[in-house]
């Protein structure tokens, strides 16, 4: 890959990174194939894609929460402890990741904090028992360590003794990023971090996770909001059926020329403030993926090279890359359909 | 001109969950026979409460709710089913809306079911999965076996099954990515061309309320950034461009 090979040697390298699940029949769901991608201190990389493309599942695989039935594959390496020494996160055994990794080296910023969170503790409770877990510190020092790490996240000192049910959207996210943040991870992986939150709130909350990344933090958001990735990524991996299909600079990727992979255009041009027209046809199953190029059966460009599976060459994993920008469609309603 | 009543007119609209503190005061819409209207608001504003009402799921405390000039009576703690089948809902989290032991084969059907139409209900299974864009080998799955897109795709298929006159639709794609976001408001939009229905789309998104519908409406909160919480001195909620803004009687 061309991405971060000048760079300084990235915080996260992901490579060939394949999750298989075995499901009973003998089935087998391919929910991330091949992914190979880099994250440095102080970038945002966003990770886009329609649900059900194999997003979570990587995040998943990165902290070792996957299910007993699936097999990964490739590798992760995640730089420390120390300087020159890297973690595969893939190999590494159980006991290191809960003592050495989860919390400490990789915050975990999860979907629906809401429901992320114990709701019969207040948010207080949550903190200090991570405080307590990840520094070690008891009494007044536990105390004072919880306040602080709350105000790390901006969460209002006066809501800590409230439950989660007591909580608005955002502030439940500030308390999950709280969590997240209470061990100094140089890596925060951000899954699904705006769902169900208003645009405000969600551009707040894209703005503060920006902040810890520009505070040297390496930052993978994994998300369906575009708006939100197009606010806070450096760059952008869109993935389809499980593969990486375009890792590309955000700003080229949102403004021009655009995105290289018919996929990406697609859903760009999919949104309201587009062209608000969707891509025909639904994203495959991933345990009955199409030999060849798991979109060709959805795309116009689509002829018989795209029988095989395309590389991930530049930017996109195409046979038939976009190269000049299109014409922008028409919308879908036409004046017509106004009464 | 003679005018034709409005397809849904909420009149002075005081709902919630607590007598003293309601989340919704005094609030009034109305959406035209045909009309697609958007309601606009941060989260806690008590944009879905006023949906549930629309949507005869919930008994307000105060004013009433008209369907084609004609008041919603005999409330318990919701409406009659007489009056609920005139209008479709779909909501935000289809994980929630859907019962997971049916097949989507038996969701979308269950309203002809419940009404007593169970040959139409064979029959028209299949057509408006395929009208939502639901090839027929989904239709024997149940919900954790298919994605929040196409489970929301099954949601919208069962709210049209009773083809409703008023459909509403509460954040239907707050949870899904920009492809199926257009590709379900087509399935509304084709919908609502080809019987006139009309349509209360619900949500935070402005960029899409406003392409999708005809105008819309804003539900300011006072106690913005949060539900209103029992502790907290309620809110009087006012709607400019609602109606009168009358003072609250608290």
């Amino acid at each position: 890959m061309s991405q971060g090979t000048g760079a300084p040697e990235p915080l996260l390298s992901v490579r060939d990174l394949s999750v298989r699940f075995r499901m009973r029949g003998g089935r087998e769901i391919a929910a991330v194939t091949d992914v190979s991608l880099d994250v440095a201190h102080g970038e945002c990389l966003a990770l886009v894609g329609e649900s059900g493309c194999g997003k979570s599942v990587l995040a998943s695989a990165l902290l070792g929460l996957l299910p007993g039935n699936a097999r990964v594959g490739g590798s992760a390496l995640l730089s420390g402890p120390g300087p020159g020494e890297a973690t595969d996160l893939l190999a590494a055994d159980e006991a290191t990741l809960a003592r050495t990794v989860r919390g400490r080296r990789v915050g975990l910023v999860p979907q629906s904090p809401a429901a992320h969170l114990t709701p019969v503790r207040t948010v207080r409770s949550h903190l200090a028992e991570t405080v307590r877990e990840l520094t070690g510190a008891k009494g007044q020092a536990l105390a004072t360590a919880t306040v602080a790490a709350a105000r790390r996240a901006a969460f209002p000192a006066d809501h800590l003794d409230r439950y989660p049910h007591q909580l608005s959207g955002g502030l439940a996210q500030r308390a999950a990023t709280a969590l997240a943040l209470v061990g100094d991870a140089p890596l925060l992986l951000a899954d699904e971090p705006t769902t169900g939150l208003d645009r405000d709130l969600v551009e707040r909350t894209v703005d503060e996770l920006r902040g810890h990344a520009d505070a040297g933090r390496g930052l993978l958001i994994i998300t369906h909001d575009l708006a939100a990735a197009e606010r806070i990524a450096d760059r952008v991996a869109v993935m389809y059926a499980g593969r990486v299909v375009e890792l590309t600079e955000a700003r080229g990727f949102f403004g021009a020329p655009g995105p290289r992979h018919p996929y990406a255009r697609g859903l760009l041009d999919a949104l309201p403030e587009r062209a608000f027209r969707p891509i025909p046809g639904m994203p495959p199953e991933l345990g009955d993926l199409p030999a060849g190029c798991a979109f060709a059966p959805r795309c116009a460009r689509a002829d018989a090279a795209c029988s095989t599976v395309p590389a991930l060459s530049g930017t996109a994993a195409c046979h038939h890359p976009v190269t000049a920008p299109e014409p922008a469609g028409c919308g879908i309603r036409s004046e017509g359909s106004r009464t | 001109m003679t005018r034709t009543p409005p397809a849904l007119e909420l009149r002075a609209v005081t709902a919630g969950y607590d007598r003293s503190a309601p989340v919704v005061r005094d609030t009034s819409l109305t959406v035209d026979e045909g009309e697609a209207v958007g309601l606009l608001g941060p989260s806690g504003c008590g944009k879905s409460t006023l949906a549930k009402v629309a949507a005869l799921l919930h008994r307000p405390y105060g004013g009433t709710v008209h369907l084609g000039g004609v008041q919603a009576r005999g409330w318990r703690h919701r409406a009659p089913r007489a009056q609920r089948t005139a209008v479709g809902v779909v909501f935000q989290q289809p994980r929630l809306a859907a019962d997971p032991r049916l097949t989507l084969a038996a969701l979308i059907a269950e309203p002809l079911r419940a009404t007593g139409r169970k040959a139409e209900a064979l029959a028209r299974t299949g057509e408006l999965a395929g009208s939502v864009g639901l090839g027929t080998d989904l239709l024997g799955r149940r919900p954790h076996e298919v994605s929040d897109g196409q489970l929301q795709r099954a949601c919208l298929a069962r709210a049209l099954a009773l083809r409703p006159r008023v459909l509403v639709c509460d954040e239907m794609t707050a949870m899904l990515d920009a492809s199926t976001t257009a590709a379900l408001v087509t399935v509304v939009e084709e919908y609502r061309t080809s019987t006139g229905a009309a349509l209360l789309a619900v949500g935070h998104d402005r960029t899409l309320l406003e392409r999708w519908c005809d105008r819309t409406e804003e539900m300011p909160c006072t106690a913005a950034g949060g539900p209103p919480l029992r502790s907290r001195a309620p809110d009087p909620v006012s709607v400019p461009g609602f109606g009168p803004e009358a003072p609250s009687d608290h």
